[in-house]
């Protein structure tokens, strides 16, 4: 596994190829879009979706939490798929999150999803995160932003490559704004070159596409007049 | 007995008709009671045939109330035999109502039906899968007598098929008299077919009726002037030559095997067309309104020809067509003679077809399809069994309408042939699957959707569920699709692919609905464009485009190419490439396997002749290349074409006998398999079938990001955690046969055991140029998976510092390929 550093606002970041963000200067994990109980949300409208999303979510996280053995966990909202989300966890499911949330520094960033607290979960709700010189939030404010983390959007990239295409989230990173693609396991993407992702980075950036071990970067070209 | 009574004598002998032997088989068969499959060529009256016994049924007891059902797999042929059933009916002044039922009838006609049924009700199978889902199911079909099957052999062995049998096997609950009459066009596998329309799936309960044979066809072959492509399968070379055949006949359809295929080269014979011929284009991606535009224009005569795809394949008779042409490759007999069928829609006149190879392999499939056309050796595979997704759309479907106990429900569904082998676990693992997901996980006990009662009846739990569940029938599933429209309130033309669509750039050109367009925006669920427009037009691919060619042309073309004596009535052109490959390597031999090595370059490339079809090449070389790494000989890529895999690596391949052995559908196959994007395709589709995922409506991308979850990541979840839920193993059943052909490479790899003909040679063989052609031009992939092409993408745009991520588009576009001009860069 192969991190790939960058650095935002001055401050120097790894970028996990899971999907994740770690600070090493402060010690924190930065994570976006977790949509935990999103399966269950689903069934309630009547699509009986496997029933194990929260359980694979959560696998990655504690993964990341083991590898980077972090002091505070950030999320950047939407960690719940709906205000009701955290009241349906399976027993085990909340157990795990308990316990992941005890044994560290939580800061739960709300999210257009969740924009109460998760009833029963340790950690500090707040609407936006301040850190020395980065801004943690959910959803990126438009126009220029020095140091700000943002989720929301669930980046991810195409590449075509001899015919072949491969599409995967990714982040997005123009040295002033970094985006963080969605880590739920029922999480879509959202193009990088939709309008809606591409005015937020109008000089272009790169992305980082999320690979087996590692991370693959590409140039995000500035987007062309339509 | 079993003449015509009055007054259908009289009007037989108004129109100057004979009773044919097979109508009045099939009309002794209907006195007694008895279901009846009747094989008869295109034009043999086999539909009048088929309605006969019922009309002269209502005729003598007039009476409300359904009589006859008739099912086409066509709107269209239901509407047009509704027009055909009246003039008999109006001339004799029956008393007889009909009605046609599809998803274009306005609901208020709908409603009417529902409540005063008519005695002929022409319909689709998904018109009937929802007809009998309704609580009023039951009273409707009650009084019913007869069901009439049209083109059974298209529906049999699909899953609109799997479908139809299932409601089928619902009415004769419903309705335990009727009758059913089966119409099909002359198949290889008789007996599949007759259990198909057996009430109780026994083929030997059905009376088996041939008409008598058309006149045989004529079949020939149009080369283009000067040089043979050695490889391209558009045949836009031969523009001049398909012109000149449209100019000398009154009416031709020109079928080719792609709808990108039809718009190209529909553009290119209006390039040629000085006499301004009429020519019009038809494929099943246009307007309904523009395809019924066309349709009518043939009808009336007003066409000079029809550039056309599969959507003019079954059915109507046009009447006036007296010339076929098929350009590119036949690909199977069946589906030529059926495609030849659609001239001289007369049994008694020989019908007029044309087939126009567009490169040299194409020139031996052709000559392979006319000699078994001649033969009569018709091709297709025996009807697989049915899928569990359709399946568990039905039973859902059956709770819908009333409550039912399981164990009638079993019963009922196995006498449907499809399922007629359906094991008690796999009925309960649908079972389980509509009422919870059938998860091993016990979870979402509040929102089951079927319950159960105190007599252990299963009831659907809430109408809402219902209500969602009836927008959801058919088994049809359609990439996102996108309307094309002339400016905001002009014209629709058709739908493209959402995909497609999001490639386009503001200004961009593209051939669509035989016009030039130029893109100018994308609003919400259209695509709007202008007239005209510069620079090189893009064409859209539909996915599923191709069919691969069947086996049993494959045994032809490979019967021909090991028997030299067969060679003298190829064009000259071939016979010298055949004649120069035997004298620098040998020739693929009938029953082995011959693989050539060779150098070029810096890399190896490895032919192998296997002759298995497109999409088992396309298994085959992902295994292939997955092997050749192990052995270490770092492959690089493959391509596949219908006849011949190629693969390149670093270091030359060896041991190829080893390469091929049966293993390599073992342990690599589960490794692959498991990643494919193959699976992954073949898993949304049966997720949508079985109603896990809705329906995706196209358009609103970011809505619906939010309201429904890509099946890819319900895949993954599903994989890891239960991988032997039932939507799994029906993916992996449909994944067999459908795109990955697994079936096709293990029959092969049998066949060839031992049998390995390996030839070293130090140069391309004329055999393998082709393929070396298509390199390139088909989606080649390096068999380390994805990963690896993004380390290759990520190396180019570091060492060229401009590579962006390519615009929204998927790799299923399939670029079209320019006739084999191209010199081979030896």
């Amino acid at each position: 596994m192969t991190p790939a550093p960058i650095h935002l606002a001055g401050e120097r970041l790894m970028l996990d190829p899971e999907g994740a963000l770690f600070w090493p200067a402060q010690r924190l994990l930065a994570v976006a879009d977790l949509h935990l109980e999103k399966g269950s949300a689903a069934a309630a409208r009547g699509a009986l979706l496997p029933p194990w999303d929260t359980r694979a979510t959560l696998d990655r996280l504690a993964a990341l939490l083991r590898r980077w053995q972090p002091e505070t966990l950030v999320a950047l909202g939407d960690s719940f798929h709906d205000a009701g989300g955290s009241a349906r966890l399976a027993p085990a499911d909340r157990a795990r999150l308990r316990a992941m949330a005890a044994a560290h520094r939580v800061v739960w960033v709300l999210g257009n999803h969740d924009p109460t607290p998760p009833e029963g979960i340790d950690g500090a709700a707040v609407d936006e995160l301040r850190l020395g010189r980065l801004r943690f939030c959910h959803q990126a404010r438009p126009g220029p932003a020095a140091g700000e983390l943002c989720g929301h959007h669930h980046p991810k990239a195409r590449v075509e490559v001899r015919g072949a295409s491969v599409s995967r989230p990714c982040f997005v990173c123009d040295g002033r704004r970094l985006m963080l693609p969605a880590l739920g396991a029922y999480t879509g993407g959202l193009d990088v070159r939709d309008a809606a992702i591409a005015a937020l980075f109008p000089r272009g950036g790169r992305v980082f596409l999320l690979g087996r071990e590692r991370l693959f970067s590409f140039p995000y070209a500035a987007r062309r007049a339509a | 007995m079993s003449d015509l009574p009055d007054p259908f004598a009289g009007w037989f002998a108004a129109q100057g008709w004979q009773l044919r032997a097979h109508q009045r088989a099939v009309m002794a068969a209907a006195q007694a009671g008895d279901s009846v499959l009747l094989i008869a060529p295109t034009g043999g009256g086999k539909t009048l045939g088929g309605f006969l016994p019922s009309l002269i049924d209502l005729a003598a007891h007039p009476r409300a109330g359904l009589h006859t059902l008739y099912v086409s797999p066509l709107k269209a042929l239901a509407a047009d035999i509704a027009r055909n059933l009246l003039r008999p009916v109006e001339a004799m002044r029956l008393a007889v109502s009909i009605a046609t039922r599809s998803g274009d009838t306005p609901a208020a006609e709908r409603r009417r039906q529902r409540a005063a049924p008519p005695n002929l009700l022409l319909t689709t199978p998904e018109s009937l899968a929802l007809l009998i889902t309704l609580p009023e199911a039951a009273a409707m079909f009650a009084p019913l007598a007869a069901i009439v099957i049209d083109e059974v052999h298209a529906l049999a062995g699909s899953k609109r098929g799997d479908q139809l049998a299932l409601a089928l096997a619902r009415l004769a609950a419903l309705a335990p008299a009727a009758r059913r009459i089966g119409l099909s066009a002359t198949v290889a596998h008789r007996a599949p077919l007759a259990a198909y329309v057996a009430p109780d799936g026994r083929a030997d309960s059905v009376r088996v009726i041939d008409a008598e044979p058309g006149a045989a066809p004529q079949i020939g072959m149009l080369l283009p002037r000067g040089r043979l492509p050695w490889a391209g399968h558009m045949g836009l070379f031969s523009a001049p030559e398909i012109l000149r055949c449209i100019a000398a006949a009154a009416m031709t359809i020109v079928f080719v095997n792609t709808r990108a295929q039809a718009e190209l080269l529909f553009q290119e014979l209006w390039k040629l067309n000085a006499a301004t011929l009429p020519i019009a284009i038809h494929h099943g991606s246009l307007e309904p309104e523009q395809r019924h535009k066309v349709e009518a224009a043939m009808a009336a005569g007003r066409l000079r020809a029809v550039v056309a795809t599969s959507s003019l394949d079954l059915g109507i008779d046009w009447g006036g067509v007296d010339q076929v042409l098929q350009v590119g490759a036949p690909k199977g007999v069946s589906r030529l003679l059926q495609r030849v069928g659609r001239a001289n829609h007369r049994m008694d006149e020989a019908s007029r077809a044309i087939l126009v190879p567009a490169n040299r392999f194409e020139v031996l499939e052709c000559e392979a399809a006319i000699l078994g056309a001649a033969a009569g050796e018709l091709d297709g595979e025996a009807p697989r069994p049915g899928g569990l997704d359709v399946l568990a759309q039905h039973v859902l479907g059956v709770a819908c309408a009333a409550p039912f106990l399981p164990d009638a429900l079993f019963a009922e569904v196995r006498r449907a042939a499809p399922y007629a082998a359906l094991t008690r676990r796999d009925f309960d693992d649908v079972l389980g699957f509509v009422q919870d997901g059938g998860y091993a996980l016990a979870a979402y006990e509040r929102h089951h959707k079927l319950f159960r009662d105190a007599e252990a009846r299963v009831h659907v739990r809430t109408e809402r569920i219902a209500r969602q569940h009836r927008m959801n029938i058919g088994t049809i599933v359609e990439e996102p699709l996108l309307k094309v429209r002339l400016g905001p309130r002009g014209a629709a033309l058709g739908e493209v692919e959402e995909y497609f669509a999001n490639m386009l750039t503001p200004g961009d050109t593209f051939i669509f609905a035989g016009r030039l367009l130029r893109f100018l925006r994308l609003r919400e669920t259209t695509v709007e464009v202008a007239e005209g427009g510069a620079g090189e037009a893009k064409v859209p691919a539909y996915a599923g485009g191709r069919m691969p060619m069947t086996t049993n042309l494959a045994d032809r073309v490979r019967g021909m190419l090991a028997d030299a004596a067969s060679w003298g009535g190829f064009p000259a052109p071939v016979q010298e490439w055949l004649m120069m490959q035997r004298a620098v390597s040998r020739l693929p031999g009938r029953g082995d396997l011959l693989v050539e090595t060779f150098p070029r370059g810096d890399r190896w490339y490895l032919v192998a002749y296997c002759f298995e079809g497109r999409n088992a090449h396309q298994t085959l070389g992902l295994l292939l290349t997955r092997r050749m790494e192990r052995f270490g000989f770092a492959p690089l890529g493959f391509v596949a074409t219908d006849y011949v895999l190629a693969a390149w690596s670093a270091h030359p391949p060896t041991d190829i006998a080893r390469l091929f052995e049966a293993d390599m559908l073992g342990d690599d196959l589960e490794a692959w398999l498991a990643e494919s994007s193959m699976l992954r395709r073949t898993f949304r589709n049966v997720a949508v079938i079985a109603g896990l995922i809705e329906r995706q409506a196209p358009g609103a991308e970011k809505s619906r990001r939010q309201v429904t979850v890509n099946s890819d990541l319900i895949y993954d979840v599903l994989r890891r955690h239960q991988p032997d839920h039932v939507l799994l193993r029906a993916t992996r059943a449909d994944a067999a046969g459908g795109l990955t052909d697994l079936g096709r490479i293990a029959a092969m790899l049998a066949r060839i055991k031992g049998r390995v003909r390996h030839m070293v040679l130090s140069r391309v063989s004329p055999l393998a140029v082709p393929v070396l052609l298509e390199i390139g031009r088909e989606s080649v992939r390096n068999s380390g998976g994805d990963d690896a092409l993004l380390e290759e993408a990520a190396l180019v745009a570091e060492a060229m510092g401009e590579v962006a991520p390519a615009p929204r588009r998927s790799p299923r576009q399939a670029l079209p390929d320019v006739p084999g001009q191209g010199r081979l860069p030896l």
